[in-house]
């Protein structure tokens, strides 16, 4: 801890009292750390109380499958692993494609515990791994806010993330996704990051690049790492922060962290190779250059040296030049100029909308609205620009990265909705930070105000933490003529203090210091009452924050999305037709019955029916997506070609209608048209539409009460009520009585969310008529083949 | 449709007759059944058949044993046979229970398959007795048509023989048979034979020579549900903290009729009573009293289709599948309850403990084709041994469980073909020490010692190499 040196370095005539003072905070700080653990994890688990242990949503049950795969046959084998069940007849490389941060870790986990002989099972593990890294990343965000300003800082920003909205709905007991382990990892880098800078210690520079390792692994969200601590990097140089603690910090990252990330299959070469990568390798270059005009600064006199630096000036602009220009060359020779489409949306905000539809039609890419800032981070958002001043006074290096941090995450938010979960660990540290000051400097001047309180004491008790972060820097300022001291591991308060013993001269000024700013505070120290009000005020607001918390936690994220709940008149109403129809599927299909449905469904089918699925929620073929588009927005028979062209047995719908479940397949229809159209030209968006938009009333145009998508969604839907209304569209559909040709409907769940429907098999040539018509048939069939061979794209 | 199958009977008849007088056999004929009824139950998928014997010792010497005999194709179906002898005269008669074990005949004649029942006094010469046989049959009713639709109900045939298979000589014998509804397709005619409503009367017959048989099928609509559990495996934990929990892991079947084509929700929520008539929509399991944490989920998370009505002597839990089942749709779910130890959990006198506990499955009206019993015993018992009233296979694993060193015992039986007269109880015997429920608390206790002191003593060493 980094308290103890200050206060026993600035009054040692209290050593004996202020080690047992500093014990006690230690053990304290310990069981609050303790406790924000356990909230975070607790506050996690509305999740299974409310509901059950289940996995949520889409993504997680992929990584449910590929956790079962590996604790079933094998790190070996996972990494070796080809899915046929998926992408029919493509298939997908899993061990090559995923992120297996994950993976590996829930399964080292279940490994672990059943070794112990604790038999939980892998799905347990699965659903509890997200509020264990929960309560991790509230502890990193602790370490990393003490290294900005001081201990105190760093348990208000641990609260405030144990318990921040936007986090939460990631990571609910459940919630088995990439992000849960993610932003611990993103957090515990950064962490190492500012430790490293702080301390200039090699040790955590590995430690660092080994977080950064874990991260790669978990998420594809560690190119915001790689190009935020170059940004920093960058930053220190430019503002003439340069120091060989930042050398030590950043070199070693970008060697080992690039080494390391090469390592991960599905990085593999794109760590050297993407645009996403060549800031780090840039300010690479930056920072030896840097490094190296220091260098040569040291040794050579200013007149030597200013003849130096025009020579390498103009010879290195014009190598860098050079370089640049085949850079460029090489970069612009590829398609999408070397930059991913999801990391493109990023920069523009509008290229995947206009570009990309698959990536548009994903909800969680969407930009957010302003509601949605305050329901994901609340009264953080207010307190954010408080905690940006405080990190200004004064501005470290650790403070400026926690500004840069919060500046870029904000821009990222507000592309993506999704991004929001980088903004909340940035958004809890400056809040964190801007608390605890505020508190600082509240209770500080009611202590002054107090009568019957020595000066003495006022110092080192309301110092203790506001001092640390500053007694750090001061520490460190002092260190740096001193190169010895620098590469030794800080790691106990005993062993600074020897260290500051040895130190006359630091001790002489950090003592100073102390002094001048117990004048200092007692000239800041504002009244009593106001003192006092604030304090309540602030202790409301977090108060406020709390409940919203708790209420995000139990009301708004909390649902698992696979099981459904209404409460009505007569009790709680369960809509469980999901798994139902899943069940089926798995029990009463062949195994190896191809099942053709949009690809949001594609995880869950294959998890929980084990059935192999055309598309899936890893959108990395689109052709392949528009081809079911297109099936879905063709008429029967077209639709039925393609399918059958497919090996497709059975075909599923996701149809609210009936119970007004509104992210059915017809609200979802706009995408199938869009992507299939966008590659199969003869699927016309306009056809569709009726003054502009999608309708299946009787506005509704011919091409759409034909498509197969509304035939297979209405199909027998008027015999229900009689008039056929929809309850999600609220209005009666267009077209009620109508016969399916080619599809017959074999299964529909309780409350017809699910439909699905077989594919009816070739019909028998009846012999006489083909005898008859022999001559005709030869001719028509050739031009139905060409027909065919249009509207068909497996031909 | 009746004159071929009456040929076929008649061909039988002159078959077995004729086996008859070869193989004679001299150790069965002194007895003779002077009266005989039987009463066939066919309103569920299982078939009830309720025998009355009166059984009549023609010889000169007393014998203790009657011998049933079944044909080959029965004895497959067979799950248990009991027998009943009425003691008593008139007003205070009471029922004894007697043992019945399958026997092998060196010369059964066509294959036919023999029950043993042994009497509790020997039936002396010129005495008679009676005895009520009950045994039933599972898989015996064939559906036909195989394949229906959703809106069509379904029915089967059931093939038997209008004269009581035996080994003795039988002086009159009437057959009834019962049928779920008065819809019946064809039966045999066996002359004199006759139905009213739903039952259908054979007989009586007079004076049939041993081994007498006249086949017979009858085609009548049963709609039940015939719920098939294919695969049962029951696992009974002890633990003496005080808590018995079962876990039990069914893979259910419908085996009646297969459904065919389409299956339209529209029809089967709008007019339940004509279609799917024969789908099976809900099952009663019938759990002891006291059940806790009832839970009932398949791999793919809780099924919230279910309820649980308690009484202080019995659970009832009503459960819903996911989906309805119709002929040959499958389902596997999981049901799991804790029970209160003292219930189940006793001691002998010779400082044993043994587990008392039902065997069969719980569900009403489901045959179990495969059960596996799994008692778990708690780590560290010792000679188990299990008591179970009818043969089944036994052998013993381990299995590892929370924090285990050394393995729980697992005591595993398993027998195959069984119906609800199976819930009769059995006992594992075993000793166990309680100081051995101690041993995982305190591992952990040292564990948790052993890393503080760790702890303290990583703080206490400066591994730093300068000063």
């Amino acid at each position: 801890m980094a308290a103890p040196e200050a206060s026993t370095a600035a009054v040692p005539t209290l050593y004996t009292n202020n080690t047992l003072r500093n014990a006690f905070g230690g053990v304290l700080s310990f069981f609050i750390l303790l406790l924000i653990g356990v909230l975070a994890f607790s506050i996690r688990l509305f999740s299974v109380i409310k509901y059950e242990s289940v996995i949520h949503e889409f993504d997680p049950y992929f990584n449910y499958r590929v956790t079962q795969f590996l604790t079933k046959k094998g790190i070996y084998e996972f990494w070796n692993w080809f899915d046929d069940r998926t992408w029919y007849p493509l298939g997908r490389v899993i061990g090559g494609t995923v992120y297996p941060g994950l993976t590996l870790t829930a399964g080292t986990i279940w490994w672990l515990l059943n070794s112990l002989n604790i038999p939980l099972s892998v799905e347990t593990v699965c659903v509890f791994t997200a509020p264990i890294f929960s309560a991790f990343a509230s502890w990193a965000t602790y370490l990393l806010t003490k290294e900005v300003k001081g201990a105190g800082a760093g348990l208000t920003s641990a609260v405030l993330l144990a318990m921040v909205p936007s986090y939460i709905s990631r990571s609910v007991a459940g919630s088995y996704d990439n992000e849960a382990v993610a932003i611990f990892a993103l957090i515990f880098t950064f962490y190492l990051y500012l430790k490293t800078l702080n301390t200039g210690s090699l040790f955590y520079a590995t430690l660092n690049s080994l977080a950064y390792f874990y991260m790669v692994c978990s998420w594809g969200g560690y190119t915001f790492i790689i190009n935020l601590i170059p940004m920093h990097v960058l930053l220190c140089i430019v503002t003439g922060r340069y120091s060989s603690r930042l050398y030590i910090a950043y070199a070693p990252l970008v060697v080992l962290g690039t080494l390391l990330a090469a390592l991960v299959p599905v990085v593999g070469f794109n760590a050297v190779m993407t645009s996403e990568h060549f800031a780090s390798f840039l300010v690479f270059i930056i920072i030896h250059v840097v490094a190296f005009v220091y260098y040569i600064k040291g040794i050579l006199s200013p007149k030597m040296f200013k003849v130096a630096v025009t020579l390498v000036v103009t010879v290195g602009l014009a190598v860098c030049c050079a370089v640049i220009a085949v850079l460029i060359a090489l970069v612009a020779s590829s398609p999408t100029k070397g930059w991913s489409g999801r990391s493109l949306s990023l920069l523009d905000p509008t290229y995947a909308s206009k570009y990309i539809p698959i990536i548009a039609s994903v909800s969680e890419h969407q930009p957010p609205t302003w509601p949605s800032y305050f329901m994901d981070i609340n009264v953080l958002a207010f307190l954010v620009p408080a905690g940006i001043i405080a990190c200004f006074l004064p501005l470290s290096d650790a403070s400026s990265f926690v500004v840069l941090y919060i500046a870029t995450s904000v821009y990222f938010s507000g592309v993506m909705v999704r991004l929001m979960l980088v903004l909340a660990p940035a958004a809890c540290i400056t809040s964190g930070i801007a608390l605890s000051e505020a508190f600082d400097v509240l209770t500080g001047s009611i202590k002054f105000q107090l009568p019957g309180v020595t000066s003495n004491a006022e110092v080192d008790a309301g110092e203790t933490s506001s001092d640390t972060s500053e007694a750090q820097t001061d520490e460190v300022k002092a260190e740096k003529p001193d190169d010895t001291s620098k590469n030794r591991p800080l790691k106990k308060s005993k062993k600074k203090e020897r260290e500051l013993a040895e130190n006359p001269p630091a001790k002489a000024t950090a003592k100073a210091k102390a002094k001048a700013k117990a004048e200092k505070k007692r000239l800041l120290a504002l009244p009593l009452e106001a003192s006092v009000i604030s304090l309540l005020l602030l202790v409301v607001l977090g108060a406020f924050y709390v409940v919203h918390s708790v209420w995000a936690a139990a009301e708004a994220y909390s649902a698992p999305s696979i099981v459904l709940t209404t409460r009505s008149r007569d009790g709680l109403h369960v809509f469980d037709d999901f798994r139902e129809a899943y069940a089926w599927l798995s029990h009463n299909t062949d195994v190896n019955d191809k099942v053709a449905s949009w690809w949001d469904y594609g995880y869950q089918t294959t998890a929980m029916a084990n059935r192999t699925v055309i598309v899936d929620n890893n959108t990395w073929n689109n052709t392949h997506i528009a081809t079911v588009g297109t099936a879905m927005s063709s008429p029967e028979r077209a639709a039925w070609e393609i399918f059958h062209s497919l090996d497709v047995k059975y075909v599923l719908v996701v149809f609210g209608g009936l119970i007004g479940y509104p992210s059915d397949d017809i609200n979802k229809f706009l995408w199938m048209v869009r992507i299939g159209g966008g590659v199969f030209p003869h699927i016309k968006e306009p056809d569709y539409l009726r003054d502009g938009q999608y309708r299946i009333d009787s506005q509704a145009t011919p091409t759409m009460l034909n498509c197969l998508m509304y035939k297979l969604s209405y199909y027998r839907f008027v015999e229900t009520d009689g008039k056929a209304y929809d309850r999600v569209r609220r209005t009666e559909i267009g077209k009620k009585y109508f016969k399916l040709t080619h599809f017959e409907e074999v299964f529909t769940t309780h409350h017809w969310m699910v439909r699905i429907y077989k594919l009816k098999p070739l019909k028998n040539r009846i012999r006489g008529k083909a005898k008859k018509s022999k001559s005709k048939t030869s001719s028509t069939s050739s031009s139905k083949r060409s027909g065919t061979k249009k509207k068909n794209p497996w031909q | 449709m009746d004159a071929p199958i009456r040929a076929r009977e008649a061909l039988g008849f002159i078959l077995f007759s004729l086996l008859f007088s070869i193989c004679r056999s001299s150790s069965l004929n002194h007895l003779l059944i002077s009266n005989a009824e039987r009463r066939i139950d066919l309103s569920s998928h299982i078939v009830k058949v309720y025998l009355t014997l009166k059984v009549e010792n023609a010889g000169s010497t007393p014998t203790s044993e009657v011998f049933l005999s079944f044909p080959p194709t029965q004895v497959d179906h067979l799950a248990t046979v009991e027998a009943l002898v009425t003691k008593g005269k008139r007003k205070k008669t009471t029922l004894v229970r007697l043992d019945v074990k399958p026997t092998e005949l060196p010369d059964a004649p066509n294959d036919a398959k023999y029950f043993t029942i042994y009497l509790a006094n020997p039936l002396k010469s010129g005495e008679s007795t009676t005895l009520e046989v009950l045994y039933l049959l599972t898989h015996s009713q064939e559906p036909f048509p195989a394949e229906i639709a959703q809106s069509e109900s379904q029915l089967v045939y059931y093939r038997d023989s209008a004269l009581i298979l035996s080994p003795y000589h039988i002086k009159q014998q009437t057959t009834f048979i019962k049928t779920p509804s008065t819809k019946v397709e064809s039966f045999t005619r066996v002359e004199p034979s006759n139905r009213a409503g739903t039952e259908i009367k054979y007989g009586p017959y007079e004076d049939h020579p041993p081994y007498s048989f006249s086949p017979i099928l009858i085609h009548f609509e049963n709609n039940s549900p015939f719920a098939v559990v294919e695969e049962l495996v029951r696992e009974v934990e002890i633990s003496h903290w005080g808590n018995l929990q079962v876990t039990e892991q069914y893979t259910l079947v419908h085996a009646g009729a297969r459904h065919k084509g389409v299956f339209s929700r529209v029809d089967f929520q709008s007019r339940p009573t004509l279609n799917g008539a024969s789908s099976l929509r809900y099952l009663l399991a019938r759990l002891p009293p006291r059940v806790h944490s009832v839970y009932y989920r398949d791999e793919i998370g809780n099924i919230s289709s279910s309820h649980l009505r308690t009484d202080s002597r019995k659970s009832e839990l009503e459960i819903e599948p996911r989906y309805p089942l119709f002929g040959g749709w499958k389902a596997t779910f999981v049901i799991g309850y804790g029970l209160p130890l003292q219930d189940f959990l006793f001691e002998t006198s010779d400082d044993r403990r043994y587990l008392n506990f039902t065997f069969g499955c719980p569900l009403l009206e489901t045959v179990v084709d495969k059960l596996t019993v799994k008692v778990v015993l708690p780590e560290g018992s010792k000679d188990p041994s299990a008591v179970v009233p009818f043969p089944v296979e036994q052998h013993l694993e381990t299995k590892y469980s929370y924090l285990d060193v050394v393995g729980r015992t697992v005591v595993v039986m398993e027998k195959k073909n069984l119906v609800p007269t199976h819930n009769s109880h059995f006992q594992v015997y075993y000793t166990f020490k309680p100081i051995f429920m101690l041993a995982e608390p305190l591992m952990l206790a040292s564990a948790f010692f052993l890393f503080f002191v760790a702890c303290v003593a990583y703080l206490h060493i400066d591994l730093s190499i300068r000063k």
